[in-house]
């Protein structure tokens, strides 16, 4: 092979290795029949591994074609979670798929075409491969919603999020064209390079396109008023791809909000910082709001979502490293709260039906003290009480914005917080002091699933009491960007 | 380090393992592991204690774990391990294991046995690490946690209302002495930047330059202000007028843990304290005025209630209140060892009258009342024989180790030249005929004379077993001797000097210790003072008033009825709290909970809000159409508005 070959595939070894993997399953998929029903599920998981064990094995620094696509150390972490996360995912899904004969490739082929997309968004380095792997993840995305084909809830769901996505992704594409107009480049270096040369004048161009950027993001987010999709979705999709949905992308939307407008619009930073925080704390304020009228759990998680999603934002609206640390941190123990929340909702769905009304959640404390527990520690994690990991994610975003000065945001992100505690205590209310809807048998899930919940929502008490070491490892991985 | 630590962990594993383990190990697994671990301490904290003896021993000040750090403020486990510490490590674990091999036979029909031995040995740990605390935050921990200790076992037989209300009273008015003793932290804190004692007693001298305005006009001095809200926790664990008032009901708990807590170990955690802040408070001048005199004034007032007690355990807990003003009295005349000293011998007799006590009550089947006792001495001759040294023990009689503390302890309030010294050394001296009057009356009326015993006890009345009465016999021992050999080593001959600072100025122990030759001359010179009089003088006056002319107590009753009264009340402290404070305290509190609570928080705020929340909740949700167009829209709306603003260039 020549060294330039060689050098290209040690950049993009893990998404060569998810791309075999999405072949290979579609293959198995194609020919196994109804033995593929472990064969995929088996797959995916060996391709994670393997992914896993290039990705770490790889030097954190390596760019292709003129920094198009870059290998930092930001982008290693993102990917080693994303991948941590697919695979809670599947094992999430696996009884809950088998128990309504969706067992086949679909779901698993879906997921890793997500996972490469969201590959791809991790380590971007313009604006154009950023939207390459953005409309993989979403494609992947809407049809996970619609996977159950006969079902009119999910089906309608994803012509939603299609139709509502498609504006997004076209305001997007809108935005990147301006600000290639006003620049004249696409990568994010050459872009801050060329805003830092032009001094004087704002450049109207790119300001504006920043606009249509931040509707992409906020899209992607799901922050107000681009959050429409989410309830519909949560509520209409299978809750294994509602579990998905509500997790793993983030980590995309991350990278989305950091890359394009830390990495490369940087100069411009006050004008991005105002406008998502106005998104951010409108967010926190409906988010909050609206889930309290909610009487579905999904859709109470969808709001209680865009009020996490806007605690986020206020980490990046807030400016400086020590914000952007605090999304990231944020960002990441939102993804284990909620996959902990879902995994339960997975849990609670017996075959041939979805768990949704909060009279599913009555009296679980009867019925399996140990899930209602669990239940329980994710619930105050998400209020934000300490000593879990909820906590110090809402307490670095405050800090980070009393540190920026934003005292009036950090009051009514405190206090819609405090609103927000009334819907979590409520599911705590129905699980321990209401009497159980059916007499239902205890559950007895199987041992990986309860092993998982059970790893799962402990992590988010033990992320609470030494939040220490992800935080540094937040700090790590920023640095490198950064610097 | 492991050896300290081992000796703390001990106790703690022994009262877990028989807290929550206690119905698969049984009961006598409980009382094993917990006298194995206790005794195991014991012995570790004799050799802690021989090691420090040796000639050029230097205490130990050594950290084990940084919990954290925050603003330049370390908060740490550590220990700091001098004379001072290894002598009281040495008290507690003895007293402990005495307790913890009588319990055996005090509690041996209780159901909750296990329980019991789980509470004494977390006390003990508690303790241990108040003792050895090398910092101000271990030891509050400690301080709060022997409270808490003590706490749950005043009210260990929980079906009792009055142990739950004696419990509950312990609980506040420790209160009030910790909320004075966790400002007198802060102070110091906040003064000194450390909550280390090392750095803190470095920092002393600068510490006593400052002064702070408390209301506007009136200057204190910082240091005088710490110490003294330092002492107001002091008076409430070593339970000093006026936080005196729970001790006495504190009584209501098992009699092995009014002997251990409540006489030996925890009460004299507050005279610890003040010993081991002694590089403090002898900056302030006016703090140890006052810890002088409220001293005294227990030593005295609290002495007079124990003639008219008829339980035979507040006779001896109204003496435990008597005898902590007299250390207390030692501290304000800046003689801690004195006070130290006393500490020691009076944790043996002490504990010893408790236990003696205990006995009579098992042996007469939980009868309390002397009333109904008498003549008990042919019954119970150990408990008799070893009541009678831990007595003359207590008033001081000479050769016991009650004379020598409280002789050497007496003198030097004398000598002490401070503010308020005169009143104070003759509270003290009145109150050495008092101890006697009230410790033989008791004795007399419990056996000797009439018998005055129900039927049914006087049929089932015999010794106690030998768990009760070895222990007896090992605590009467250092009772009666261990005055002769420490006095001149602890006292005068610098035993304390790594650990208790004395201004040059203050040291009346090195004054007395001139004329000091040996403990036989101190007991001579003893002979002919005024103490050894007025107590000879008390048990005879115990004598011809309880055994030669019983009706005269009364006739004094009736004939002086006004003082009578006054002392049956207890000088109406227990009343002033509760007709004044505590109706006040409910009062306020009920006013505060009408008008602001239910109508302005309830109704106003929280049920406001919650409507106000739910009304603007069910107004956004309209949003919420489920019409794709009014997504779009509303997209399209932000959008707009977005650019509206990046145009705008706000």
């Amino acid at each position: 092979m020549s060294n330039e070959l060689v050098q290209f595939l040690s950049v993009v070894a893990p998404e060569a290795i998810v791309g075999t993997g999405i072949c290979v399953v579609l293959l198995a998929g194609l020919f196994a029949g109804d033995r593929a029903r472990d064969a995929t599920y088996l797959l995916s998981m060996v391709t994670l591994v393997a992914a896993a064990w290039v990705t770490g094995s790889a030097a954190p620094n390596g760019s292709l074609t003129g920094g198009a696509f870059v290998v930092d150390s930001l982008s290693v972490v993102l990917k080693m979670f994303a991948y941590a996360a697919v695979a809670a995912v599947l094992v999430y899904a696996r009884a809950y798929l088998v128990g309504r004969r969706m067992d086949r490739s679909e779901f698993h082929l879906l997921v890793l075409f997500a996972l490469l997309g969201i590959m791809v968004m991790v380590s971007a380095g313009s604006f154009l491969v950023m939207y390459l792997g953005l409309e993989t993840l979403s494609l992947a995305l809407y049809a996970m919603v619609a996977v159950e084909r006969d079902a009119p809830m999910g089906a309608e769901a994803a012509i939603k999020y299609f139709v509502l996505g498609a504006i997004a992704s076209g305001c997007l594409l809108y935005g990147i064209s301006l600000i290639y107009g006003a620049t004249g480049a696409l990568n994010f270096t050459d872009v801050a390079a060329a805003l830092q040369t032009t001094t004087g004048a704002r450049p109207l161009a790119a300001a504006v396109g920043i606009g249509f950027l931040v509707v992409g993001i906020a899209f992607k987010f799901g922050a107000v008023p681009f959050h429409t999709w989410l309830p519909d979705v949560y509520q209409g999709a299978p809750a294994c791809t509602t579990l998905f949905v509500a997790t793993v992308p983030k980590i995309a939307a991350f990278s989305l909000a950091l890359r394009m407008l830390g990495d490369g619009l940087d100069v411009l930073a006050s004008d991005w910082r105002f406008l998502l925080g106005a998104v951010a704390i409108v967010s926190v304020v409906v988010g909050n709001l609206i889930a309290i009228a909610q009487t579905s759990i999904r859709r109470m998680l969808a709001y209680s979502t865009v009020g996490h999603v806007g605690f986020i934002l206020l980490g990046f609206a807030s400016g400086g490293a020590e914000g952007i640390n605090a999304a990231l941190f944020y960002t990441l123990v939102y993804i284990v709260m909620t996959m902990a929340a879902f995994g339960l909702v997975i849990l609670l769905s017996p075959a041939g039906q979805e768990a949704d009304a909060f009279d599913d959640l009555r009296g679980l404390n009867q019925r399996s003290p140990w899930f209602a527990f669990l239940m329980l520690l994710v619930m105050v994690s998400m209020i934000g009480v300490p000593p879990l990991a909820g906590f110090w994610a809402k307490w670095w975003v405050l800090s980070a914005l009393l540190d920026a000065g934003q005292l009036s945001l950090a009051i009514v992100a405190v206090l819609f917080s405090v609103v927000g505690a009334f819907y979590y205590l409520r599911v705590i209310w129905l699980m321990y002091f209401e009497p159980p809807a059916m007499t239902g048998a205890r559950m007895a899930p199987e041992l990986d699933l309860r092993l998982l919940l059970s790893v799962n929502a402990l992590l988010v008490l033990g992320l609470g009491v030494f939040p220490g070491n992800l935080l540094r490892l937040c700090a790590r991985a920023l640095g490198a960007v950064s610097g | 380090m492991a050896l300290h630590l081992a000796i703390v962990l001990a106790p703690l594993a022994a009262a877990i393992i028989a807290g929550l383990f206690g119905r698969w190990i049984g009961r006598s697994g409980a009382h094993c592991v917990t006298i194995a671990a206790v005794g195991a301490s014991f012995l570790m904290s004799v050799i802690v204690l021989l090691g420090q003896l040796e000639p050029g021993a230097l205490p130990q000040n050594e950290t084990v774990y940084t919990w954290l750090v925050t603003d330049g403020v370390r908060m740490e486990i550590g220990f700091l391990v001098d004379r001072l510490t290894a002598l009281m490590m040495c008290v507690v674990t003895f007293v402990s294991l005495m307790v913890h091999v009588y319990t055996i036979g005090y509690m041996h029909e209780d159901p909750g046995y296990q329980r019991f031995f789980s509470y004494i040995s977390l006390f003990t740990f508690a303790m241990l690490m108040l003792v050895m605390a090398n910092n101000f935050l271990q030891l509050f921990f400690g301080w709060e946690a022997v409270g808490l200790v003590s706490y749950l076992l005043i009210g260990f037989w929980y079906t009792r209302p009055t142990a739950i209300f004696a419990n509950m009273k312990a609980f506040l008015v420790n209160r009030v002495g910790d909320f004075g003793f966790l400002l007198g932290i802060a102070l110091l804190l906040a003064s000194s930047g450390s909550l280390d004692y090392a750095t803190v007693f470095a920092k002393a001298p600068q510490i006593a330059q400052q002064t702070m305005e408390i209301a506007p006009g009136t200057t204190w001095s910082v240091m005088t202000l710490a110490c003294i809200l330092l002492f107001v926790g002091a008076m409430g664990k070593s339970a000093q007028m006026p936080l005196h008032v729970w001790l006495p009901d504190s009584m209501e708990g098992p009699t092995p843990i009014s002997a251990l807590i409540h006489a030996a170990t925890m009460v004299t955690a507050g005279v610890f304290m003040v010993a081991r802040m002694s590089p403090l408070f002898e900056y302030s001048e006016t703090a140890l005025s006052v810890v002088l005199v409220v001293g005294a004034t227990t030593a005295l007032l609290t002495g007079f209630i124990g003639v008219v007690q008829h339980d035979i355990k507040r006779v001896v807990a109204y003496s435990t209140l008597s005898q902590l003003g007299y250390m207390t009295a030692a501290l304000g005349a800046s003689a801690y060892a004195a006070g130290i000293f006393h500490l020691m011998t009076h944790a043996f007799f002490k504990a010893l009258l408790f236990l003696a006590a205990g006995s009579v009550i098992v042996a007469l089947h939980h009868e309390q009342d002397i009333r109904r006792m008498g003549g008990l001495r042919k019954h119970l001759p150990v408990t008799y024989w070893t009541s009678l040294v831990g007595s003359l023990a207590l008033i001081g009689f000479p050769g016991f180790a009650g004379f020598f503390s409280k002789d050497a302890l007496i003198e030097a309030v004398e000598l002490a030249g401070r503010a308020g010294a005169s009143y104070a050394s003759f509270c003290l001296i009145a109150g050495v005929f008092v101890t006697a009057l009230y410790s033989f009356r008791m004795f007399f009326l419990v056996f000797h004379g009439k018998e005055r015993l129900d039927e049914d006890a006087r049929h089932h009345l015999h010794e106690s077993p030998l768990v009760i009465t070895v222990p007896l016999v090992l605590l009467a021992i250092p009772s009666l001797v261990i005055g002769w050999p420490t006095i001149g080593a602890t006292l005068f001959a610098g035993y304390f000097d790594a650990a208790i600072f004395v201004m040059p100025g203050n040291d009346v122990l090195a004054r007395l210790g001139s004329d000091f030759h040996g403990a036989g001359g101190f007991l001579l010179h003893g002979l002919t003072g005024l103490p050894v009089l007025l107590s000879v003088a008390g048990v005879a006056a115990a004598w011809y008033l309880y055994l030669y002319r019983p009706a005269v107590p009364e006739a004094i009753a009736t004939r002086v009825a006004v003082l009578h009264r006054l002392l049956v009340n207890k000088y109406y402290f227990d009343d002033f709290n509760e007709k004044v404070l505590a109706r006040g305290a409910r009062l306020t509190g009920g006013a505060l909970w009408r008008f602001g609570d239910v109508a302005v928080i309830d109704g106003a705020l929280v049920n406001g809000s919650a409507r106000l929340v739910a009304w603007a909740a069910a107004i956004v949700r309209l949003s919420q159409s489920g019409y794709l167009y009014h997504y779009a829209f509303a997209m399209i709306i932000g959008l707009a508005l977005l650019v509206y603003w990046t145009l705008g260039g706000v």
